[in-house]
């Protein structure tokens, strides 16, 4: 009975701390920026908003921290939650450590969808393309759950050939599309291309943490299961895991996030791929701990990122998928090497 | 609990690796399950599990249809150790076990003391207590082997499968196995490919081309005639003058190769 009270106790530590931490990103995220804002004057603006305080604030500060950093910044905690998750969970369900949204095509996928409707319009043309682009989803989806059933019977990390195949093909078709544009379609494209979180509002807000939230909370209830996938999908069978629901019901939200955050702000890449393997360094394996850890660390990462991308270049932001590649690029390359040394 | 299972088959592309078997377990029995290579007896285990798509025939436990049980309910009545599960994770031994107690907890039910007590438990069985801190990458091939039972001991089941458990163990930890095996209070099925020790099983069943084609006490079935037509080998039985108990020497026959 104690032993049970002391974890609870421990949970609901943990859970604050890392509530606590979340808190703090978000700050930093307000804060930081070309104009650099107090926090006190970030404080008041919030107490104004959620408690009805009255001010004295200057009413343009105002309107950047409550118009444009804060969305962008919660916006941003929540691409890199979302994003990051779908990582660890198609990690542990292809159990393929190379598995990652950006690599599988879901994020090149809907960039595909994204620049053909800036160039095309919408169309019979357009119809036909996504129809095209939907199949090529498709055969990403069972070249992965063929590698899943591959990997049942002998651990590989050999299915993301055909993964990166399907995301390079839409890439060349992002490309192609991209050659018949002008020059205020590209800068658009390259928005798609490599994210970008300059135009967040708040109703991208009310739309991107739900689905993170919702995408967490669904993850967290599998997290038994994804533990039993350790050893296989037939292993987690063996365990009473009913392995076809799981697998549905996580790669549909794993979908859903990646292409709610795509639609959002452009494809991030390397952020699935680095933050979990990151994260099973520092808390180890097991799900119930890792998911949690997984979602805050991508969150705090992608707001740090945000931020770099935003005072890299004096008077320029840096589209954030370039800051997340130049961390993301070496880690992707530790991962490869740490795996041909195992196998 | 018992086990009725009739007319089992399973094709894989296009071919009958397992066809029209007819089991039948005695609770508490040992089941043992010999055949060349080939012979379809990993696959008769997994159909036994209910873990292949579909698959022919049926499966009762207890009375129950098999394929009418949630994942769930099967896992808490059967474990299963297959030959080839492995894992690129960094789990540790304490971990794998872990696993085993996945049928009986729900998604945000805590480890218990009993939980805990269980996993100890099957660590100690297979003699791996004092490495559970150990990170899987680390271990032995018969180590993983030796986790892997103690992970399908935790799930507590009453019908233990093992294929070809033996495989990767050195000698000691094949005998203590063998006699784990034999003091368990649950029915086993084991494929084996050591004959000798398949004499100390309860029952064996013999595979062949994806069909049993005996099944009986061993010293009534496995018989040099037996051994000549199924695996290919001439044989010769000794006994041990200490209990009395039969051994074969294996020998190519003479008109082989």
């Amino acid at each position: 009975m104690s032993g049970a009270t002391a974890s609870l106790r421990a949970l609901a530590a943990v859970s604050a701390g890392g509530l606590a931490v979340l808190m703090l990103a978000v700050m930093a995220g307000i804060v930081i920026g070309e104009a650099p804002l107090p926090l006190s004057a970030v404080l008041e603006v919030l107490s104004v908003r959620l408690f009805g305080a009255d001010t004295l604030l200057d009413p343009i500060d105002a309107g950047i921290i409550w118009n444009y950093r804060l969305p962008r910044t919660l916006v941003a905690a929540s691409c890199g939650a979302a994003l990051s998750l779908s990582g660890l969970v198609l990690q542990s369900l292809v159990r393929n450590a190379l598995a990652d949204p950006y690599l599988l095509g879901v994020s090149a996928g809907a960039s595909t969808g994204a620049v053909a409707v800036t160039i095309l319009g919408v169309g019979g043309e357009l119809i036909e393309h996504f129809r095209r682009c939907l199949c090529r989803c498709g055969a990403g989806l069972s070249d992965r759950r063929a590698a899943g059933a591959r990997g049942g019977r002998r651990g590989g990390a050999d299915g993301a050939g055909g993964h990166r195949r399907v995301a390079a093909f839409q890439r060349a078709d992002v490309l192609f599309i991209a050659k018949s544009a002008n020059a205020e379609q590209a800068r658009g494209i390259m928005f798609w291309l490599l994210g970008n979180l300059s135009g967040v509002r708040w109703p991208d807000v009310t739309l991107a943490v739900p689905i993170a939230v919702l995408g967490f909370a669904a993850c967290l209830i599998h997290a038994r299961a994804l533990d039993a996938f350790s050893f296989g999908t037939e292993s987690a069978a063996s365990l009473g895991v009913p392995v076809r629901r799981v697998q549905l019901v996580l790669i549909g939200a794993v979908t859903l996030m990646a292409a709610v955050m795509v639609s959002l702000v452009g494809a991030i890449g390397f952020v699935g791929l680095v933050i979990p393997h990151a994260m099973r360094f520092v808390v180890g394996v097991r799900h119930f701990r890792l998911i949690p850890a997984t979602a805050l660390a991508g969150a705090v990462f992608l707001i740090a990122a945000d931020i770099v991308s935003r005072m890299l270049i004096a008077g320029q932001v840096v589209p954030i998928g370039v800051v997340t590649a130049l961390v993301g690029a070496p880690g992707f390359a530790i991962i490869l090497i740490r795996n041909r040394a195992r196998a | 609990m018992k086990l009725v299972a009739q007319g089992l088959g399973w094709k894989a592309a296009g071919r009958a690796i397992v066809q029209g078997v007819d089991l039948d377990l005695v609770p508490g029995e040992t089941f043992g399950l010999i055949g060349p290579n080939g012979s379809g007896k990993s696959t008769l285990l997994r159909l036994i599990a209910g873990l292949l798509p579909r698959a022919q025939g049926q499966v009762w436990l207890d009375g129950t249809p098999l394929h009418r049980m949630p994942r769930r309910e099967i896992a808490r009545r059967i474990a299963l150790v297959s030959q080839h599960a492995d894992t690129t994770e960094t789990l540790t031994v304490r971990d794998a076990v872990e696993l085993g107690r996945t049928p009986w907890l729900s998604a945000f039910s805590p480890f218990s003391d009993l939980d805990r007590q269980i996993v100890d438990d099957a660590l100690d069985a297979v003699e791996m207590r004092h490495l559970a801190g150990q990170g899987w990458p680390s271990l032995s091939g018969g180590e993983r082997q030796r986790v892997q039972i103690a992970r399908a001991l935790a799930q507590r089941p009453r019908l233990l499968i093992l294929d070809e458990p033996t495989n990767h163990l050195d000698i000691h930890h094949q005998l203590a196995l063998l006699r784990l095996v034999a003091g368990l209070d649950m029915t086993v099925v084991m494929a084996l490919h050591d004959l000798n020790q398949a004499m100390g099983c309860d029952r064996v069943g013999v595979m062949q081309g994806g069909r049993m084609v005996a099944c009986g006490r061993p010293a009534d079935v496995i018989s040099t005639a037996l051994l000549s037509e199924t695996f290919r080998v001439g044989a010769r039985i000794l006994t041990d003058p200490a209990d009395d108990s039969l051994l074969y020497r294996f020998h190519m026959l003479e008109n082989d190769g």
